[in-house]
């Protein structure tokens, strides 16, 4: 097998910070303790994969997936899509995009999510696809409402998606949240200014996006997401030290 | 001005929240219905090669409460040391595994086969191990670690080697507790703290 190199090593500045005070959960469920930094390895650099046949027509359509297309869930229409990409503006083929959200009233279909709004009998909140070969992907979903949550006294939740994202190798793994252009709650979100470079903090917020939309159906917002990737040297295995 | 480089930086982590397994395990969150088949249900299936295991642990906070929502993911090689999609790799082994803290007791199981050796790509074998990827509310980018075992030959392990403080190498120990059972626990913070890794 060829050896494309080790994962380039994580910029933890670009990546929020894990003991966060205002966001009350990370205080005790933070480490300590440095991490120990190490180059990548063959457990850091596989991966898993998943075919194409386990995957239904209705998995990243949000709309129709929770009533197997019986009746559409409630809310804004919209296109969520993008292409994942690699650190050095690769496109990452088949690989597995994830979303779970509110419903259109801030309220997720979840045990303890004990919201005043109600769910809607229509909607799951919850799909999945594969990249295509050009790194595209796309979800047809609804807008998620913003909602209260318990952290300091009266905090918000900015309309967001979460996404969870694979690659190809599983020190590439990553979850995060996509925002929308123009919310007035994101600067006010005690999770999203975990992120403390703030243009690293603007890359999670999709803009709206006229030409992806469809006329009287749905609007659309671009979500670009950026994996880490491998160093690739054409020198590799050649020179130590190189 | 210099010329720009042909590259852009990772996408920021945001935390995984309390909802994710209606995302990630929706049919253990109560949600069944979604896919004929989850992501993630086992790293196994039947006819796998090797020794079939069971390690049960918590994940603990730094007050030293067991979480109810963590969320972890394994990936592993199969019992010769091979990663699947690997040239002669066990293709009853998927290597990939999701599993979430039990929502009363906060104990997670994991059941596959014990991976062998993986050679490193300067040689040194690195001991038995499954790698783990950990998310939950509270936790802003997904801590990632090891799960070594105590009745393997860790001597010389690349990784483990390199820890400093050699009491801190237990933390990444698995207990045997029985016949093909172990013990792992996770903690996060504080005394005994796991030696989460940037790798």
């Amino acid at each position: 097998m060829t050896d494309l190199g080790p994962l380039i090593p994580r910029n933890r500045e670009m990546h929020p910070e894990p003991y966060w005070p205002d966001y009350k959960t990370s205080v005790a469920r933070s480490p300590n303790q440095p991490l120990l930094s190490l180059e990548s390895g063959p457990s850091e650099e596989t991966g898993p994969t998943f075919g194409h046949s386990r995957f239904g027509a209705l998995d990243n359509n949000l709309i129709l997936n929770w009533t197997k297309g019986a009746a559409p869930a409630v809310g804004e229409r919209i296109l969520m899509h993008g292409r994942v990409l690699d650190e050095n503006n690769r496109a990452v083929p088949n690989t597995l995009v994830e979303i779970w959200q509110a419903n259109a009233g801030g309220r997720y279909r979840h045990k303890k999510d004990t919201y005043l709004a109600p769910l809607d009998p229509n909607f799951g909140g919850c799909g999945r696809t594969l990249t295509d070969e050009n790194g595209y992907y796309q979800f047809l979903t609804i807008r998620p409402g913003a909602y209260p949550w318990p952290n300091r006294g009266n905090d918000w939740r900015p309309m967001h998606i979460h996404i969870s994202v694979f690659g190809h190798s599983f020190g590439q793994r990553l979850i995060t949240q996509m925002y929308f252009e123009g919310d007035p709650l994101i600067p006010l979100c005690p999770i999203a200014a975990t992120i403390r470079n703030r243009s690293q903090l603007d890359r999670l917020v999709a803009p709206l996006d006229m030409a992806h939309s469809r006329r009287l159906d749905f609007l659309a917002y671009k979500f670009d997401i950026v994996l880490r990737g491998r160093r690739q040297t054409m020198f590799e295995n050649k020179l130590e030290g190189m | 001005m210099v010329q720009p480089l042909d590259h852009q930086p990772e996408t920021p982590s945001q935390t995984a929240g309390p909802y994710v397994h209606i995302g990630l395990m929706p049919t253990y969150a109560g949600n069944a219905g979604y896919y004929d088949q989850e992501i993630g249900v086992s790293p196994i299936s039947d006819g796998a090669q090797g020794e079939v295991i069971e390690i049960v642990g918590s994940v603990y906070d730094g007050t030293g409460w067991a979480l109810r929502d963590a969320l972890i993911e394994s990936w592993q090689a199969d019992s010769a040391g091979k990663f699947p999609g690997q040239d002669g790799a066990d293709p009853a082994v998927s290597g990939h595994c999701r599993f979430a803290a039990d929502a009363v007791t906060g104990e997670f199981t994991l059941r596959t086969v014990k991976p062998g050796r993986v050679p490193s790509r300067y040689g040194r074998a690195f001991a038995p191990h499954i790698s783990l990827w950990v998310v939950a509310r509270g936790i802003n980018i997904g801590l990632q670690t090891r799960i070594y075992f105590e009745d393997e030959d860790n001597e010389g392990d690349p990784l483990l080697s390199r820890i400093e403080q050699r009491p801190r190498v237990d933390t990444l120990i698995a207990r045997k507790i029985g016949d093909g059972k172990y013990r792992f626990d996770i903690r996060l913070q504080g005394e005994g703290e796991t030696v989460f890794l940037d790798i």
